[in-house]
């Protein structure tokens, strides 16, 4: 299962002085450059491994664009979730809507997610979802190295260096863009997703609580836009598993993250 | 200008067009420095159905025809002709099976070069045999079960990367022409070997090389049509080919104008873009023109073909002669356009001029191809029609 979203074909936004949130309309929309990664991964792993990709996009109406165009490049389907109750989501809502789809959907083994969009640039959605489905996630996958027996082996990016990390299925990942180059998408394809038809569920069929999803189950208000800088403080800790534990939980407090005892 | 594609055409223009700016267009000037056979890049294209276009739906392709493969060989063109002729000629070398070939040969080639797993070429050149087609000396010797073929082929499109091959050899030396037939050969069949590469003038992304036969047995199941039949083949065959030359020539001359239109209005000298000059005006109105012009009659030529007319010979070879000697025209002006910097490698134009000047000269060179126009005329003269 792959979700994705679809997002501004330009860096040139703008932003609504009222809400603080993107402008999008008059623009070009494409999808997440992001996301592209994850289709691609996504059918690469149906190809070796047998499967069906499916794709899910939670937006307004025009958002089934983005999902054709994953059709044309090898999604086997595709849902969109399109409610005017959606609108105004913060990461939190829609993690909330897309888990009550892919739990309607019952059947998954895997979800990819893009790291994260280009207009919101957060990278919360992935992690929260795999917390509100209740299964394990990783990030920043750049190889998934086999699939086996209930079992996938990944390795991710960290900050200097890579991890291989063995998870059990179902899981959420978010993938990097070095993962893949995606396809383009092929005459076939293109047949199909002129054909296809692209089922919309609405916070009634998703038995949404209202409260929970768009601008009202949003935790978030954006208050302000601006680029953070970019710190890098990666630490290694040395030791045993125990020490290094117990190091971890003094810096944790130290600052701030965590209290008590 | 309105040409009337339909929703298929439209959707396989805008996808070639985008491999060939998306994928070709980074590496076109490494694949031509370092004459590198674009391996990438036939494989963006088999993924993308584009092999699909020119076989028909029983053996998976689309069921497309003369028309669309000069919609996608045009775009590819416009871009990297060196690229476009390696994608043609895996085509070119398929339409004798397409034509001829008996069900079993199809089902067993056909699938495999429709998905673009497999690459095809077609080989009737040699030293000797140029425009005069009829002095081949290659030999397929009858023998038990099958041909021994005998023999070298000569500046082979695709030699050496294409997987399925059709070349024509003669099974009756006695009777010339008529005794020529041609064969499927596969890469890797013992006696089949290739000889040098050659380094090329222009379209250098493509691999042109020699094929040679030493006591290469083929099973007789590989003879295509009839014995006898290698010229007939041949005819045919460069009748439907031709109008992707033309296609090929059409996309070359456009990629040249919108270049040149683009550096024009940005050269700035005397003051002014050299682009508001009567001078440089009217040469870029002159090549607007005749590109247009050439692809109007490669379009209606395949056109035609598609629509099943029975001899379009004389069709073929105007769409193929005119549009190549328009991308010559095009191409060199271009390149006067730019001026100095036309001429350096640093910018895409000269190669342009280089690979436009081949389409002058394959498939039938333009000197013969117009006597054959002349002969037709004379013929209906004759008919009084």
């Amino acid at each position: 299962m792959v979700c994705l979203k679809q997002v501004p074909g330009t860096p040139k936004v703008n932003i609504d002085p009222q809400t603080n949130t993107l402008v999008r309309q008059g623009i070009k929309n494409i999808v997440n450059p992001f996301d592209t990664y994850a289709l691609e991964e996504g059918v690469r792993i149906k190809e070796r491994y047998g499967g069906k990709v499916t794709a899910i996009s939670m937006g307004p109406p025009q958002a089934e664009e983005a999902l054709r165009e994953v059709i044309s490049t090898g999604a086997d389907e595709a849902i969109l979730l399109s409610d005017s109750a959606f609108a105004g989501a913060d990461t939190l809502a829609t993690s909330h809507t897309l888990a009550r789809a892919i739990n309607k959907l019952k059947q998954y083994d895997i979800i990819i997610c893009g790291r994260q969009t280009t207009d919101g640039d957060t990278g919360q959605v992935g992690p929260e979802l795999a917390e509100m489905l209740g299964i394990p996630f990783v990030a920043y996958v750049s190889k998934i190295e086999e699939i086996d027996n209930g079992y996938m082996r990944v390795k991710r990016m960290v900050e200097d260096g890579h991890e291989v990390i063995e998870t059990p299925l179902p899981t959420v990942i978010t993938v990097v863009k070095e993962i893949n180059v995606p396809r383009l998408p092929s005459l076939r394809g293109l047949a199909r997703a002129r054909s296809a038809v692209i089922p919309i569920w609405t916070a009634q069929e998703l038995g949404a609580d209202k409260n929970m999803v768009g601008l009202s189950g949003s935790a978030t208000r954006v208050i302000r836009v601006f680029f953070p800088q970019r710190v890098h403080h990666g630490e290694i800790l040395q030791g045993d598993l125990e020490g290094q534990a117990n190091s971890l939980i003094d810096k944790l407090r130290e600052a701030k993250i965590i209290s008590g005892s | 200008m309105e040409y009337f594609l339909n929703e298929q055409q439209k959707t396989l223009k805008s996808l070639a067009r985008r491999i060939a700016e998306e994928r070709i267009l980074p590496v076109r000037a490494e694949l031509d420095e370092r004459e590198e056979f674009p391996w990438g890049i036939m494989k963006d294209l088999a993924e993308a159905d584009i092999f699909r276009i020119f076989i028909p739906e029983e053996y998976e392709g689309l069921g497309g025809g003369c028309f669309e493969l000069c919609l996608a060989v045009e775009e590819l063109s416009r871009v990297c002709s060196g690229v476009a002729v390696s994608y043609a000629a895996s085509a070119l070398g398929s339409f004798p099976l397409l034509e001829y070939g008996t069900e079993e040969q199809k089902q067993k080639y056909l699938p495999d070069i429709a998905s673009g797993k497999r690459l095809a070429a077609f080989a009737l050149t040699e030293p000797t045999a140029g425009s005069d087609a009829s002095a081949i000396k290659t030999t397929a010797e009858r023998v038990k079960g099958g041909y021994v073929i005998n023999g070298t082929k000569q500046f082979i499109t695709n030699g050496g990367e294409a997987e399925i091959y059709t070349v024509i050899a003669l099974t009756d030396k006695a009777r010339g022409a008529r005794g020529a037939s041609a064969f499927l050969v596969e890469k890797d069949t013992p006696g089949f070997s290739f000889g040098k590469k050659e380094k090329k003038m222009g379209i250098r992304a493509s691999s042109t090389r020699e094929l040679v036969f030493r006591n290469c047995l083929v099973p007789e199941e590989n003879l295509i049509g009839k014995e006898g039949m290698g010229f007939i083949v041949t005819l045919k065959l460069l009748d439907r080919s031709r109008p992707g030359i033309g296609a090929q020539a059409v996309g070359l001359a456009q990629g040249a104008l919108e270049a040149a239109v683009d550096y024009a209005r940005k050269r700035i000298q005397f003051g002014h873009p050299i682009i508001s000059l009567p001078v440089v005006q009217n040469m870029l109105a002159d090549m607007a023109i005749n590109v247009e012009a050439s692809r109007a009659l490669t379009y209606a030529v395949a056109r035609t073909i598609d629509s099943g007319a029975k001899n379009f010979t004389e069709e073929a070879a105007m769409a193929k002669v005119f549009a190549s000697d328009i991308a010559m025209k095009v191409t060199t002006d271009a390149v006067q356009i730019f001026g100095g910097v036309g001429y350096m490698r640093d910018y895409p134009i000269e190669k342009m001029m280089r690979d436009a000047k081949i389409t002058q000269i394959y498939e039938g060179s333009n000197e013969v191809l117009r006597s054959t126009i002349a002969f037709e005329l004379r013929k209906r003269k004759a008919r009084r029609e």
